[in-house]
């Protein structure tokens, strides 16, 4: 079944990993590999897939062993596997694990032809993929009894006032894959419109605002339904891009039941992260799901869940029981740290492609 | 009056609350407080012991210990 090469009896995986933009607003890419490289269980030759040239994954060279550049999901399905078939063929990859909500569909729809290939993936089914998105969200949370805040969809700028009208303020404008602006009047609701839709495009959500405790989960699905491992968080400082530097693990059993239901109801396969607001009386709202992991998975690691490794032994095939248990308590702090390479790896990467 | 289960306090007065990732830190007459509180000494035992070893109005005390609760209170961390 599995399709690794052995090398001193422990197996050997290489693994596609994208992500790689450890900034500001970091994708999880550089944290996924850190957890990976963790796990005693197998060797690994990491394959970085970026779509910058200053992503700053493809600079560490400790993480990722060779880096290559791949289209952005707007070239389309064809050139994205193309571009796979090429790294493929000079690697043989065992394993993809994507870690942009925008790449997802691509890297779902292209699982069949990955794996006709042999290179495997562990990402939810398209229908799972779309349920959870923002912009049904509320339909999904009604459907399955999860609390979800109460949101609108907003095509034109005019939709806003009925919006407004039965929502009321305040209200959070949500773009449609990122970004959110909590407004007080219909000015700011239209100019926080018409950013959003500059930037991501239409439709934008209007939602209505959940005022409490914000708390993240990880967990990791097995696919048939099985919460295989989950791990709430709080944001102890949020920076202005509302990304967590600083956070730890909670212990609280209401968190972990409503990770397990989600991941129960959609039979989610594959890594997520759920935004949960849990208000001054008790009630947790889901405010979003992301459907990949998060830029803080290293300390599902950390805390003794670890999920990227997890993930990778359950795509190869392996059998895993579910986490029964992790530290409460433990703590990340993000920091900033100036990599330095030269000119001449930035031209290779630019140039060529690879690094 | 006793806090909630689970929650962890340090010798240094460090108090951690896991179910919601708070912590707090108090000063040294607070971590004593603590420390007896975390003993079951009721409210009165409490003041007994601290005009025992400080010098204190009673009616001093009583009102910083409340307030010193109601902090405690307000920060989730009590099981009434």
């Amino acid at each position: 079944m599995v399709t690794s090469h052995d090398i001193k009896g422990k197996r050997k995986l290489v693994i596609a990993v994208t992500g790689l933009n450890a900034i500001d607003s970091p994708g999880p890419g550089v944290a996924v590999i850190r957890a990976i490289r963790e796990c005693s269980d197998f060797e690994v030759r990491i394959i970085g897939l970026s779509y910058e040239a200053l992503e700053p994954g493809i600079y560490m060279h400790e993480l990722v062993d060779k880096t290559y550049q791949i289209p952005y999901p707007s070239a389309g399905f064809e050139s994205l596997l193309q571009r796979l078939i090429q790294i493929h063929q000079a690697e043989k990859l065992d394993l993809v694990i994507p870690n942009f909500d925008a790449e997802l569909f691509s890297f779902i729809k292209l699982r069949k032809e990955l794996e006709n290939l042999g290179i495997r993936s562990f990402l939810p089914e398209l229908e799972q993929f779309e349920a959870r998105h923002k912009m049904i969200l509320s339909k999904f949370g009604k459907k399955h009894q999860i609390m979800v805040p109460e949101d609108r969809i907003i095509n034109h700028v005019t939709d806003l006032v009925k919006a407004v009208a039965e929502l009321d303020y305040p209200l959070v404008v949500k773009g449609k894959f990122y970004d959110a602006t909590i407004v007080n009047t219909l000015e700011g609701a239209q100019k926080a419109f018409y950013q959003l839709q500059a930037k991501w495009g239409l439709p934008v959500i209007a939602q209505k605002f959940i005022n409490g405790t914000e708390i993240n989960i990880a967990a990791l699905g097995d696919g048939k339904g099985n919460t295989i491992s989950v791990i709430p968080m709080r944001k102890l400082y949020i920076t202005d891009k509302g990304k967590a530097w600083a956070g730890i693990t909670i212990e609280d059993a209401s968190y972990i039941e409503l990770a397990k239901k989600f991941v129960k109801v959609t039979k989610w396969r594959g890594g997520c992260e759920l935004e949960i607001m849990q208000t001054a009386d008790g009630i947790s709202y889901i405010m979003e799901v992301n459907p990949r992991f998060p830029a803080w998975i290293y300390l599902t690691a950390a805390a003794g869940q670890n999920q990227p490794a997890t993930l990778v032994k359950m795509a190869m095939g392996e059998h895993v029981d579910p986490f029964q248990t992790y530290e409460v308590g433990k703590m990340f702090i993000r920091y900033s740290w100036d990599l330095i390479t030269d000119v001449s790896e930035f031209q290779k990467i630019s140039g060529e492609g690879e690094l | 009056m006793r806090f909630k289960k689970n929650i962890a306090t340090s010798d240094t007065g460090f108090i951690f609350n896991p179910g919601s990732g708070d912590s707090f830190s108090s000063n040294s007459i607070g971590s004593e407080i603590l420390a007896f509180f975390k003993e079951d000494k009721s409210r009165n035992e409490i003041i007994e012991l601290i005009c025992a070893k400080y010098d204190v109005e009673k009616n001093q005390l009583e009102k910083d210990l409340d307030d010193f609760f109601s902090q405690l209170r307000d920060h989730n961390l009590l099981d009434e």
